[in-house]
């Protein structure tokens, strides 16, 4: 069954140094506020997983907590470079940055058999792209029936996956909608996992016979962080800031800036520094 | 009209190169603008995807990136990423998938990974995201992307997605059924693979470009097919509903949020 904890607690108990992550969200419901905790408490030499690394990424890496990453696109969406990234990798600063790069539709299905409790994933991918040449990683399996070669990349199982929702009920039952993307596949493929809500409710309720819904027994601690995905957003509840994102690109461009930038909304912040931004949509709409 | 910029030609020839009936997987940029004139123009009913996971989508603005909340909220439906890949992309049911990229080559090949050697770039770049696999798995494929000898280049340091490999039949010789690169729309002009070796040749150009301008903002010696013939200028309803959706889009991409407020 799921915890009912507080941010701190979550992830004290959860993340511990050289831990494979995956913090989820392909553009929706990213987990900022509890990356930022994550930063907060040091954790370092951490591996991290993620489809498509944003801002929060580029945050964790710019601060030395990662030690590695897994990833299909690794961009400011709309808006160009990751600085923090690229300057890892470019220039090894803060260091280096062993990296293991998928496209989009293998770390979907390596999720997908993480969920499943496979070993790998096949997919008829990579067809004369260049990735199978870099990463060792990526290799083939023949069809027993068909003698077809197809990719194999292996599964994907986070030592904890993080993602954030709408809503949990006081039982820790998390219901997720609007752009998915791989989160219940993460949080199925994961030894842990931690969700941090907009709301704790006395009835769940879903929409649909047919919600995403994670059961508080598959889940290992809910967390009630309100505004918690911002500078993304929770469909239903605040729109995404591109603002910020395309503010980013400054802040982030520069490593006196950008060390700042941590130390006065990260280091020096609260988790219930977010719930302002959920508190200010909810008025706009 | 004549007054219009290389950059709106260039989104107006990629909208015409798509029709009602397509089902077409949207990248992100030029592609998503190109996509969603065509809608709003001559093409209402045709559906849009973006690997969000957003089926038959109709945004009001361009979204920033593939998984803004008007993608969703105007969708007919949205399922998963895995079900994405796997049932609509890899199961073969997208028709053309609509591709940019930071360099191309003259068979069309993409990179979007390095500038440079792989472990220690020049350039590291955002990498492939959907594009390796929306490169084979849909019937065919189309690409916008500015004509400049920074992006179109004699040899690209890396193979980020295929278009005609080393050109001729190479697609059919790895076993892939779809077609391919069939068409590039630049701002100054629309190249297409030649029939034969696949070597991408210009067929049409914008109005008021000329062939040594075309020559000289291209890495490699382009060709020319034996007709070329001059793009249609935009007309007035395509011209202003493409500067209506970019003012759109401008607004509210601004928003209020000033990055020093954000958490």
């Amino acid at each position: 069954m799921a915890r009912i904890l507080s941010l701190a607690e979550a992830v004290a108990e959860n993340v511990k140094d050289g831990d494979t992550v995956a913090m989820e969200g392909f553009t929706h419901l990213i987990p900022y506020a509890a990356g930022h905790e994550v930063i907060r408490q040091g954790r370092k030499d951490l591996f991290l997983v993620r489809m498509t690394p944003d801002i929060l990424y580029d945050q964790l890496i710019g601060v030395g907590a990662a030690r590695g990453m897994k990833f299909s696109w690794g961009g400011n969406p709309g808006v160009g470079s990751l600085h923090r990234f690229r300057d890892a990798v470019e220039n090894q600063w803060p260091r280096p940055l062993e990296i293991e790069e998928h496209s989009h539709a293998a770390m979907a299905n390596a999720y997908e058999a993480g969920a499943a409790n496979l070993p790998f994933a096949m997919l008829r991918g990579y067809i004369g792209a260049d990735l199978p040449k870099v990463d060792s990683n990526i290799r083939s399996i023949t069809c027993p029936f068909t003698g077809e070669v197809l990719a194999a990349v292996s599964a994907i199982r986070p030592d904890v996956t993080i993602i954030h929702s709408q809503r949990a009920d006081r039982k820790g039952n998390v219901l997720l909608e609007g752009i998915v993307g791989v989160q219940k596949e993460a949080v199925l493929a994961a030894k842990r996992s931690i969700v941090t809500v907009e709301e704790i409710v006395d009835e769940l309720n879903p929409p649909s016979p047919n919600s995403v819904v994670l059961p508080t027994w598959a889940v290992t601690a809910v967390v009630h962080v309100p505004g918690g995905a911002f500078p993304s957003y929770a469909h239903g509840y605040y729109p995404r800031s591109n603002a910020f994102y395309i503010a980013w690109d400054e802040i982030a461009r520069d490593r006196e800036t950008f060390t700042a930038w941590i130390k006065e909304n990260v280091l020096d912040a609260k988790p219930e520094d977010f719930a302002r931004h959920a508190a200010k949509s909810a008025k706009a709409a | 009209m004549t007054d219009f910029t290389p950059t709106e030609m260039m989104t107006i020839a990629a909208a015409r190169a798509l029709s009602n009936d397509d089902v077409c997987f949207v990248g992100i940029g030029a592609p998503s603008a190109a996509c969603n004139v065509a809608r709003l123009t001559h093409a209402p009913d045709i559906t849009l995807i973006y690997e969000s996971g957003t089926v038959g989508t109709k945004p009001d603005v361009l979204p920033l990136s593939i998984g803004d909340g008007e993608l969703c909220d105007t969708a007919l439906f949205t399922v998963s990423v895995p079900e994405m890949f796997r049932y609509w992309l890899q199961g073969g049911r997208i028709t053309t998938g609509f591709l940019g990229g930071a360099q191309i080559d003259r068979f069309a090949n993409l990179n979007t990974t390095v500038v440079g050697p792989y472990d220690h770039p020049k350039v590291r770049l955002p990498g492939g995201g959907g594009a390796p696999e929306i490169a084979s798995n849909c019937g065919r494929i189309f690409i916008t992307m500015a004509l400049s000898k920074r992006g179109f280049v004699e040899k690209l340091p890396f193979i980020t997605s295929m278009g005609h490999g080393e050109g001729g039949n190479h697609r059919e010789r790895l076993g892939m059924k779809t077609k391919g690169p069939t068409r590039v729309i630049t701002d100054l002009c629309i190249l297409e693979p030649d029939p034969e070796t696949k070597e991408l040749t210009v067929v049409s150009i914008h109005h008021g470009v000329t062939r040594d301008e075309i020559v000289e903002n291209c890495g490699w010696a382009i060709k020319f097919a034996e007709t070329v013939i001059e793009t249609p200028m935009p007309t007035e309803t395509e011209l202003s509903v493409l500067r209506d959706i970019n003012a759109r889009t401008k607004k509210a991409h601004q928003g209020t949020e000033k990055g020093k407020e954000a958490a």
